[in-house]
Order: structure tokens, then C-alpha cells, then sequence
């Protein structure tokens, strides 16, 4: 059997998410590989986000947000930028490939743009085979408040 | 009132734990008036032969210390699970993994690689390697299997209370005991002996508003002791780190590394740290960001450095 990669794409809902939209109705052709999840501003994404995905099973994680300088909340993707910067410095220190995490910046009107870096992460990360992630084993608790 | 069971017990630790418990000083006697001490490795004189003697449920109460590093420590675990009414992880290294979580990083052949053979103070020109079996004219010697991974103490045996702390404050302790001698203790799985605000909330530095243009480091640069050290841009961990410690490393002029954990409701403490440590670097352009973030060398261990096992991803793919 082929491997499939499995990618959890976070997406902004003013940019990205209406970008990928616009895919979908120009019938755009690309690869089906990123499951899509919905935030205001892509600088909701906490990367606990992202490394929840990564231990959960997900082969890799693009998180897409507005241009620098269009956010809607003016400059929430700033701080996304600096964010994920340091998180991938992070994730490579957990041994994680750089390719299998992606932050891209994708504007309402390109949906051609979505299309190829969804392409193009899908390739990266086939490329790369499925995450070797144990974690799943794991039966951690998390613990609760005290009251 | 009945004396209650009390137990504690070391695995991979460094024994600090358990002179946090001594430094509670002269209230130890009041413990020992409150409590029999069943099983205590590093003070009292009792195998684990005695503990495998006794009935499920013996021990009304466990502070288990160290994680679980090797195969002794696993037995130790699950045995004393059974034997104890209440298990407490006690400790950064029993709740999140601490500082033998570190190890994560590697695996068994590459720490075996370098304590036995690489490292400049090793003399071993046979390259001898710890065997679990080994066998001698007298018959055959065990030792416990050394694991890959590092682990927590809830990833093995179920856990009723945690106690974080690297190593947990005397004063906490004797809060902790005297909740358990009086029975009135929280619901199952809560953190006990630890506030439920951060660091900051209880940190005496004054806070304004946070811009980063640079970090720097304890080590080579020296805080200015009134404004928040993290504005000062030393990396301090007191944003996502739970308090209750009453601000010791702050008031003794370092930064907060981090030893009781994440706050009620966060699940990571590093990815925590990414998330408040990034947003206030003053920086909107890629490559200043880069030149910044460059001056974090090592992000895993500065942000995780007690809870490598016990944060979502567990150890480094190798």
C-alpha cells in the first residue's frame, strides 16, 4: 500500500481559509492530504496546537495565515511568524523534520497559491514517510486543577 | 487518632526530594508522631522484600520520587501502587519527568556509548558494558534493564496526587503531610503543595509592558535585581510555570526555570513558552526575528527542562 501522508492544516478565517474556499470553487485540482481546521487569526494557533497534532498521529502540520501587514486583528500574524519560528527550532530539536512543518502565507484571492502548497508539503512529506511518534502509546493523564 | 502508613521511595532521583522532607527540620517529629514510617530507602532500614510482604493497600500513603528510568523503577511503581491507598508523584521527576528526562533526547546505545566508552574520564579499553545477567563462579548476578525512554511516573501506574517542585518547598511538604494526616485532601488527580497562579502572579519584580529585542543569559550578563527579568531579556519561565514555591530562584536573583510545571489548563509547558516568549519579541521582519531567536540556542531544554517525558511528544525521534 502507498503511504498516504495525514496533514492537519490550520488555516486563518480571513485569508487562508477564504483562499482555500476559492480553490474549491475555481475546481482547482490538488492533492487531498490536509484536513483543514478553522481559526479566527492564525495567531490563535498555540503550538500546542501543532505539537498535539504531530502526537496524535498527523504526518505533518501547515499552519496558514494572511500576508504580513493584512491581518484582520492587524497584527496577529506577526506574532504567529515569530512563534513558529521558534517552534520549529524546537521541533527539530524533538527530531522532527523541518518538512513536515510549514507556515505559509496565503491571501483570499489565491486559491492557485493554495493549491501548490498544499502540492507541495503533500510531496515533502511523503517524501519523508509517516512520523515515528510514539507517543500515541502513551496513556498520560493530564492533570486536573486542584480544587 | 490513628497513626497513618506512610511510605517514600526514590527511583531515578537524585535524592533531593527526600532532603526537601528532612529540611522541614524539627517538625520531622511531628510526622513521626503522625505517621509509621513502613519504607523509606534513604533513612530507614527496610527492603523490598518487606514492602512485597505486606497486604494490597498497606500503605495509606506513597510520595514516589524520581521517574522511571530503568526496570527497578517499574517493579518499584507497580508495587507500590498495589500496596498504597494513596500514590503521590512527588517532585518534578515523578509529575513531568524532570531533570533525568533530559535523557530523552538520546537512546540507551548513545548514553551507553558515552558514560562507558567516549566520555574523556572513561577507561575501558575491554569496552565492558553493563549486562541485566551476568554470571560468576557464586551463581548469577542481576541488575535492572536500563530503558530508552524516560517516563513519568502516571504513564505506568495510575496517580492520585501530584506534588510538583524541583524539589518541592519544605513548607509545601508540611502542608502536603498535614493534609494527609488530616485526611482533608482534594479530589483524585489534582496538584497539591502548589498554587493554581503562575509564577508571575506571585513574583515581587515589576511587570510594565513586554518588548524582547534580545536575549541574554544569567551566566554572562547580571539582571538589574527591581524589573522583571524576563523584560530584561533573560529568559524566565514564571509566565507558564505554576507558582506556590513562594518565588525562591527570583528572589535569590535568577530567573524561573520552570520546576513546578505548567498552570492549571496547560497541557505543555514548552509549547507554553514558545507562545509567550515569541509574542513579545519586538520583531516583525523574518530576518530580525531570525537574528533574535538565534540568541535561544537551545529552545527543547531552556522551555522543557523538567518535563521532556511528560510533554506531548515525549522524547526525541532518533
Amino acid at each position: 500500500m502507498t503511504f498516504e501522508p495525514k496533514i492537519v492544516g490550520i488555516l486563518c478565517n480571513w485569508c487562508s481559509y477564504t483562499g482555500a474556499d476559492l480553490a474549491g470553487t475555481a475546481r482547482i485540482k490538488y492533492a487531498p492530504n490536509v484536513r483543514m481546521m478553522r481559526v479566527m487569526c492564525s495567531g490563535r494557533v498555540d503550538p500546542t496546537f501543532v505539537m498535539k497534532a504531530f502526537a496524535e498521529g498527523a504526518d505533518g502540520v501547515l499552519v496558514a495565515g494572511c500576508h504580513p501587514g493584512d491581518c484582520h486583528y492587524i497584527d496577529g500574524n506577526y506574532k504567529t511568524m515569530r512563534r513558529m519560528a521558534l517552534l520549529k527550532k524546537m521541533l527539530a530539536e524533538y527530531g522532527i523534520e523541518p518538512g513536515r512543518f510549514r507556515l505559509e502565507w496565503v491571501s483570499a484571492s489565491e486559491g492557485d497559491r493554495w493549491a501548490k502548497v498544499v502540492n507541495q508539503i503533500t510531496e515533502d512529506v511523503r517524501k519523508l514517510g509517516p512520523a515515528k511518534f510514539e507517543t500515541k502509546k502513551s496513556k498520560r493523564r493530564i492533570p486536573v486543577p486542584a480544587a | 487518632m490513628a497513626k497513618i502508613n506512610l511510605a517514600s521511595y526514590w527511583a531515578a532521583a537524585c535524592g533531593g526530594c527526600d532532603v526537601a522532607i528532612l529540611d522541614i527540620h524539627e517538625k520531622i517529629l511531628d510526622l513521626a508522631a503522625a505517621a509509621n514510617i513502613v519504607f523509606w530507602p534513604i533513612a530507614v532500614d527496610f527492603k523490598y522484600e518487606d514492602v512485597e510482604a505486606m497486604v494490597d493497600g498497606h500503605i495509606d500513603v506513597t510520595l514516589f520520587h524520581g521517574a522511571v528510568r530503568n526496570s527497578e523503577n517499574e517493579h518499584l511503581a507497580k508495587l507500590l501502587r498495589r500496596k498504597s491507598k494513596v500514590l503521590v508523584a512527588f517532585g518534578s521527576c515523578a509529575h513531568m519527568g524532570g531533570i533525568p528526562g533530559l535523557a530523552n533526547l538520546f537512546n540507551r546505545r548513545q548514553i551507553f556509548q558515552r558514560v562507558y566508552h567516549s566520555s574523556p574520564s572513561t577507561a575501558n579499553p575491554e569496552g565492558i558494558e553493563p549486562q541485566t545477567r551476568t554470571a560468576v563462579p557464586e551463581g548469577e548476578l542481576t541488575i535492572p534493564e536500563f530503558y530508552d525512554t524516560v517516563r513519568p511516573l502516571d504513564d505506568l501506574v495510575e496517580v492520585d496526587y501530584y506534588v510538583p517542585g524541583c524539589p518541592p518547598t519544605p513548607n509545601q511538604i508540611w502542608n502536603v503531610v498535614q493534609a494527609i494526616v488530616s485526611g482533608q485532601l482534594p479530589p483524585k488527580g489534582s496538584v497539591v503543595g502548589a498554587s493554581d497562579k503562575t509564577q508571575c502572579d506571585e513574583c515581587h519584580l515589576k511587570k510594565n509592558e513586554k518588548k524582547i529585542t534580545g536575549f541574554k543569559r544569567i551566566a554572562t550578563a547580571q539582571p538589574e535585581q527591581e524589573t522583571c527579568y524576563l523584560e530584561q531579556g533573560f529568559l524566565c519561565l514564571g509566565p507558564v510555570t505554576r507558582g506556590g514555591c513562594d518565588t525562591r530562584c527570583q528572589l535569590s536573583g535568577v530567573a524561573c526555570r520552570g520546576c513546578y510545571g505548567p498552570p492549571p489548563g496547560v497541557v505543555d509547558q514548552g509549547a507554553k513558552a514558545i507562545s509567550a516568549i515569541a509574542s513579545v519579541i519586538e520583531a516583525k521582519d523574518e530576518a530580525e526575528i531570525e537574528r533574535i531567536i538565534a540568541q535561544i540556542p537551545d529552545p527543547l531544554r531552556s522551555f522543557n527542562r523538567f518535563g521532556i517525558p511528560g510533554s506531548l511528544l515525549v522524547r526525541k525521534i532518533l
